[in-house]
């Protein structure tokens, strides 16, 4: 009688690794001198964020001016980049709280890298409207603190003020978290170091951890308690994200389907982030035994779940806007699709709606190369989709008299590019000092798949 | 009756659940077990009680949103009320995202800031290790017996396959 028996799951890790196996390999890129693959990478990125630095320190010197906006498209590029990169740290967030509340353990291979991810991106995000502000030495007048001019204290009723709160509690917050998940594998790596100013450091931030049973029951504790704590935090920060938008008057950005439709893409664009990093950082530091086809198949299932539910969110704007019988609504969706921002929206069509559903073909989900092409495409897609909300509702508002066009300057688009160069530069220091991989999760992982094979 | 302190070390994570089963079933008194990476369900192996951090984190939290909303009201009401497109001064709903946004990160530092006090953690600490390599792949378990029985938990660590036996360290009378 032919019985059903369902295909063994392949492992999570590779090569049928034992604890102490995972300690050595996973630090031994940081206990040997950097690799020329990784010289390779680091000053490209450094070049460009000094290009980057470049820019934006000139365009402080000389003002604002020095950008293509004019008093129509008061926000273009900058803000389409804090969106877009607000939204990359998003998906850090879901594989490190949301997947760790669903107990997906295959999540434990990427979240360390995924939340560095998380922290740089934010840090990008956070620097676009302080540039934005012309005189960013003056930034801080958004806290609330008690000053000389009565107290005057910040609007509470601007969404701009709930974004610092959110922004920065999403920084903070995210920090901690990544943080209280290194401190074991710091404790790690300090016992491996034999001296030198690293183990110094090390050492210090390790917080003298010696794996007690007691710490790590407590320590279980915190750490579900912050996952739980962050849920609903990353949820939050992207509303309120869009809220800068949706609590404005304008067509195209008034509609109440702006949170959900911006949280979703925050994470889908945010698991094509992840997915380009990690398939990199599996070659580069060659890590294939520890991120196998099974984390990058289980990643593209995600990636096209949030691409079907960023098409939705389209088709539901755009049903709204021809449907709801409000002809500035109408005009302002019709000018997006086909006006002279027409060629941004079809990219983004194309690249986060068309080109994710190959993902539907396992054969397409297993050929690393294309689910690397397809996870550009997709945050170049996600690019656009920003630029199209911010640049394109803009252009055309209620009176055709102050209708107007945009293109980026030279120094904004080298903004953008240094703002990649800053967040390369940081992902690439944390992968030569930092463990890349959570060593005291994976150790778990290991420990349960050989409990399961008899040896 | 003179307690003495054994620490044994572990190569398996299986052989430290069996010397925990055997010790607790003798009724010798398990200090504390060490271990590279978080065991499940050690709570109820070793009858600990559940931690009660997170009441710090309540705690934390709702102060944080309390303070928020306490705050936001006293500005715009109180202190210099503000008159915005006609809104109520009191525009509550308003304040519901920088308190939510208050709450969630001053309950995450409490819980954090309570587990390194409760952990007595602290940047730059030396460590104290029972036995070395515990942050990378073995185990351990720091037990406290009385001293006639040190022969027996000898015997007992070495049927569950320990790999060093410490002598005993120091002499609690009690």
């Amino acid at each position: 009688m032919a019985s059903l028996v369902l295909p063994e799951p392949a492992a999570l890790i590779a090569g049928h690794k034992t604890p102490g196996q995972v300690t050595a390999e996973i630090c031994a890129p940081l206990e040997r001198r950097a690799s020329g693959w990784w010289w390779l990478a680091f000053v490209p990125a450094c070049c460009v964020l000094l290009l980057g630095v470049a820019a934006v320190s000139y365009q402080i010197s000389v003002g604002i001016g020095t950008w293509g906006l004019n008093r129509t498209v008061g926000w273009a590029f900058a803000i389409a980049n804090f969106v877009f990169w607000v939204g990359i740290g998003h998906a850090g967030t879901l594989i490190s709280a949301i997947l760790f509340l669903f107990r997906q353990k295959w999540r434990t291979s990427i979240n360390r890298s995924a939340e560095a991810m998380t922290l740089f991106a934010v840090t990008c995000a956070g620097l676009f409207p302080v540039i934005h502000m012309g005189r960013p030495w003056l930034f801080y007048w958004i806290i609330p603190y008690p000053n000389g001019r009565g107290p005057l204290w910040v609007n509470f009723l601007s969404p701009l003020v709930w974004d610092f709160f959110a922004i920065g509690t999403y920084l903070l917050i995210s920090l901690l978290f990544w943080y209280v998940g290194l401190v074991p594998d710091l404790a790690t790596l300090r016992d491996r170091l034999r001296g030198g100013w690293y183990r110094g450091v090390v050492a210090f931030f390790a917080l003298g951890w010696n794996g007690s049973g007691r710490a790590w029951q407590r320590y279980e504790v915190v750490y579900l308690l912050l996952a739980g704590l962050a849920t609903p935090l990353v949820v939050s920060v992207h509303s309120v994200v869009s809220a800068d938008f949706a609590a404005t008057l304008l067509p195209g950005w008034h509609a109440t389907i702006f949170p959900p439709y911006f949280v979703t893409g925050a994470i889908f664009s945010g698991l094509a982030m992840v997915l380009t990093l990690m398939l990199l950082a599996r070659k580069v530091m060659r890590l294939e035994d520890y991120l196998t086809p099974r984390h990058v198949e289980a990643l593209t299932k995600l990636v096209l779940a949030t691409s079907c539910l960023v098409g939705l969110a389209y088709s539901i704007e755009a049903f709204t806007a021809l449907y709801g019988g409000n002809r500035y609504e109408s005009f302002m969706f019709l000018n997006r699709a086909l006006g002279p921002l027409g060629w941004a929206y079809a990219i983004m069509v194309v690249c986060n709606i068309i080109v994710p559903q190959l993902f539907w073909f396992p054969r397409v989900r297993r050929n690393l190369p294309t689910v690397f092409v397809v996870a550009v495409l997709v945050n170049v897609g996600m690019w656009f989709e920003r630029f199209v909300i911010v640049a394109g509702t803009l252009q055309r508002d209620f009176l055709p008299s102050s209708w107007s066009g945009y293109a980026p300057t030279l120094i904004e688009l080298a903004t953008l590019l240094g703002s990649f160069g800053l967040f390369f530069t940081c992902f690439l220091i944390f992968c030569r000092f930092l463990p890349v991989i959570a060593m005291a999760e994976v150790k778990a992982v290991v420990q349960e798949e050989r409990a399961e094979v008899p040896r | 009756m003179s307690q003495t302190v054994v620490v044994a070390g572990f190569a398996e994570e299986a052989h430290l659940r069996r010397a925990v089963g055997a010790v607790r079933q003798r009724g010798w008194t398990v200090l504390d077990v060490y271990a590279p990476y978080a065991l499940h369900d050690l709570e109820r192996l070793l009858g600990w009680r559940r931690s009660r951090l997170p009441v710090a984190g309540f705690s934390g939290g709702v102060v944080g949103l309390t303070a928020a909303f306490g705050f936001q009201f006293w500005a715009s009401v109180r202190s210099w009320p503000l008159n915005v497109g006609g809104r109520p001064w009191n525009s509550l709903p308003a304040f519901v995202p920088v308190a939510f946004e208050s709450m969630v990160l001053l309950a995450g530092f409490s819980v954090v800031f309570a587990l390194l006090l409760r952990c007595r953690l602290y940047p730059g600490k030396q460590p104290r290790l029972p036995s070395p390599g515990v942050t990378d792949d073995r185990f351990a378990l720091v037990l406290q017996a009385p001293s006639e029985a040190v022969e027996e938990v000898r015997r007992v660590f070495h049927e569950c396959q320990a790999v060093g036996v410490d002598a005993p360290r120091e002499e609690i009378q009690s």
